[in-house]
């Protein structure tokens, strides 16, 4: 596996993440190997498809991962210096909200109902920058305006369940922006909205980004956003990183047969296609460590090396990564 | 499968021709508020569905777009009479369906199908693969069950299914294959119209492109009629002929394909098409977006005058005074603005 250069500005190095879950039809080989880097203030997008392994690696990151059933096997990740991986319960705690933060794809189950978004929005002003009761509600209420609800001190008194979910997600992103962390993950945040919201949502993060300068790994499934969005995409399929490159490098010239299939099957709003180029098949399901190339069953481009050794992650040119053994553009063997 | 086949494409009697299939006039459909416990009064009602109008020819995809809640998937079950309408009339091959009842209404149906967005939760868990299938017909009285195994094996390898998995569960299949599943279903009855409401919103990126082939391959083979309900446009935009972008339970714009995706004439359809990402980063560079203030008012009680004049960055005074008339502006593009002249926001 290539190690990506070390950079004195990454403020995340991730390395060779493997993480596991134990279930019912026996372990499932959900990362397999993952390594990227974030640099100060960029967006990287994670891209691909539902259980490709994107989600386990921002958890596994913040070590979410409940254990059991999940296990991190293996790898480290690098956050400025320190490997959080290794941190004892308390150190991640203290990373975890206030350095890199997180936003979920559903703001209606990530926050609790029970208690008002006031509540909920001061408790990491209180518990890690030690603000009093006070100070943390004038700084609720900043946080609330910044992201554009309207009557800010008034809302804080009201429970997650009276807000639209578009309001709702703004108050997610108030929440882990209200320690101005490092890192901001934010998985499928605009997954459950409506297009017109959604536009609203990134137009967000994109001033909020430019004012804090928080370095930001967005995970989604779709391609569109990531284009409008990211500085460099790394795309995930069956727990490995099959591709990665800047952002322009990536859709003008996709050199992995997944990337290119996902990017061919595609209907455009801004183009007519006559008919879509769909991947035939279905991604796989991972109950064992892939020995060759987890994309082979669905690949158009197989060659025999293929189905029997695994692709490493090499570069083909400056910043571009795939994890394939042939080349696209000819259909041959890459020598 | 030859049966099938030739079945499916109808020859319509010579006074039927010039008919559309379907044609939706005035549509309404209102669900009733109620408060009180032992004496329950009406305080409200969900306008759902608030008057629409528009009709759909033989083998024609009809796009309906519009973000959640807006009344498109209500708009779909009302015209196959799942829902009773609260107002206006279903013509389907001539016949309105608002008057049908009981047994006649259920022979019409036959001819109209639907296909679900969920494809977990609209499959029984309980029933095989087989029997899945075989439901329609068998509830249609259309065929004895000893006859049935060769159609239900024809309609999944119709599909793209395999017909030795007809004794599975649904749970031992993939999204898109249940999806499918679904599609073989819709088919059984050889429907002239099938209602395909978000049919592809819960699948994968790769699997949506082999679900939506499928659809087109079959409309070709049997003269099939969609309407294609979607809140992603530029799904919408590949599979249609003709589209409606739906706000509020009326019908914003309507108009061809192409003109309407070119030639933007509602204020909420252009703030539409610009909400949606192109996967194109030199695109996307160059787009400018028109971001849209708040969030859709409570269909409960909707705005005067223009429904969408809250969030309209051009709304004047008489937008809120005076409801926008439903008019024709060129051939086949329909529009409910005042000011659908001034090129809107795009112009404006």
């Amino acid at each position: 596996m290539l190690i990506q250069q070390a950079n004195e500005l990454n403020v995340l190095e991730v390395k060779d993440l493997a993480t596991r879950f134990q279930t019912q039809d026996g372990t499932v080989h959900a990362v397999n190997g993952v390594s990227f880097f974030l640099k100060g203030g960029e967006t990287l997008g994670l891209v691909g498809e539902s259980g490709c392994g994107k989600s386990v690696t921002a958890l596994s990151i913040l070590r979410l991962i409940p254990e059991p059933p999940g296990r991190i096997v293996r790898g480290k990740a690098d956050f400025l210096g320190k490997d959080l991986l290794q941190m004892t319960p308390e150190e991640i705690r203290q990373v975890r909200g206030a350095q890199i933060a997180m936003v979920f794809q559903d703001p209606m189950t990530s926050f609790n109902p029970v208690l008002t978004i006031g509540r909920q929005l001061t408790e990491p002003l209180l518990l890690h920058l030690g603000m009093t009761k006070k100070q943390a509600e004038v700084r609720a209420a900043e946080l609330l305006e910044m992201v554009g609800i309207p009557n800010a001190a008034d809302r804080l008194k009201d429970y997650p369940h009276q807000f639209s979910g578009g309001m709702r997600q703004r108050v997610m992103i108030a929440m882990a922006l209200s320690c101005t962390p490092q890192v901001l993950i934010a998985d499928e945040p605009t997954t459950a909205l409506d297009v017109t919201i959604q536009a609203q949502i990134i137009e967000l993060v994109k001033r909020l980004r430019d004012e804090i300068g928080m370095a930001i790994i967005w995970i989604t499934h779709d391609l569109g956003i990531i284009a409008g969005l990211a500085d460099r995409v790394t795309v995930m399929y069956g727990g490995y990183i099959i591709e990665h490159a800047a952002v322009k490098e990536l859709y003008a010239n996709p050199l992995h047969p997944y990337t290119k299939g996902l990017l061919e099957s595609l209907p455009r709003l801004d183009q007519r296609r006559e008919r879509l180029t769909s991947i035939e098949g279905m991604p796989p399901l991972l109950l064992e460590e892939p020995r060759y190339c987890p994309f082979v069953p669905r690949c158009t481009y197989a060659q025999d090396r293929c189905r029997v050794e695994n692709p490493p992650q090499v570069s083909v040119a400056p910043g571009h990564e795939i994890a394939c053994w042939v080349d696209v553009r000819t259909g041959e063997l890459r020598s | 499968m030859m049966e099938l086949a030739t079945k499916a494409a109808p020859d319509p009697a010579p006074a039927m021709t010039d008919q559309p299939l379907l044609r939706v006039e005035d549509l309404v459909k209102h669900f009733p508020i109620s408060r009180g416990i032992v004496i329950q009064r009406m305080v409200g009602a969900v306008r759902a569905v608030d008057g629409i109008n528009f009709q759909v020819s033989r083998g024609e995809t009809f796009g309906l777009v519009g973000e959640s809640g807006c009344g498109k998937s209500t708009a779909g079950r009302t015209i196959l009479q799942l829902y009773r309408p609260t107002a206006g009339h279903v013509w389907f091959e001539g016949q309105d369906l608002t008057t049908l009842k009981g047994e006649d209404l259920r022979f019409k149906r036959r001819d109209m199908q639907m296909i679900f967005q969920d494809p977990y939760a609209s499959l029984n868990p309980r029933m095989t693969i087989d029997d899945i299938v075989a439901e329609p017909l068998l509830v249609h009285g259309l065929l004895q069950r000893g006859e049935l195994r060769d159609t239900v094996q024809d309609l999944l390898r119709l599909v793209g299914l395999n017909p030795k998995l007809g004794n599975r569960y649904p749970h031992e299949f993939s999204g898109g294959q249940r999806q499918r599943i679904g599609v073989a279903r819709a088919l059984a009855l050889q429907p002239r119209l099938i209602i395909c409401d978000e049919p592809i919103s819960a699948l994968d990126v790769s699997i949506q492109a082999q679900v939506v082939n499928l659809l087109e391959d079959l409309q070709e083979r049997f003269n099939l009629a969609y309407i294609f309900i979607a809140h992603d446009l530029s799904m919408v935009r590949h599979i249609s002929n003709r589209v409606a972008v739906m706000y509020m339970g009326i019908f914003a714009e309507l108009a061809d394909r192409d003109e309407l995706f070119n030639n933007p004439l509602h204020p909420y359809t252009q703030a539409l098409l610009s909400a949606v990402p192109v996967a194109d980063p030199v695109v996307e560079e160059q787009r400018r977006r028109i971001i849209l203030e708040g969030d859709v008012p409570s269909p409960v009680n909707p705005p005067s005058g223009c429904r969408f004049r809250t969030r309209c960055p051009v709304a004047r005074e008489r937008c809120a005074l005076e409801v926008p008339e439903w008019r024709e502006l060129s051939r086949g593009h329909w529009v409910a603005c005042h000011f659908a002249e001034s090129g809107g926001i795009i112009q404006g």
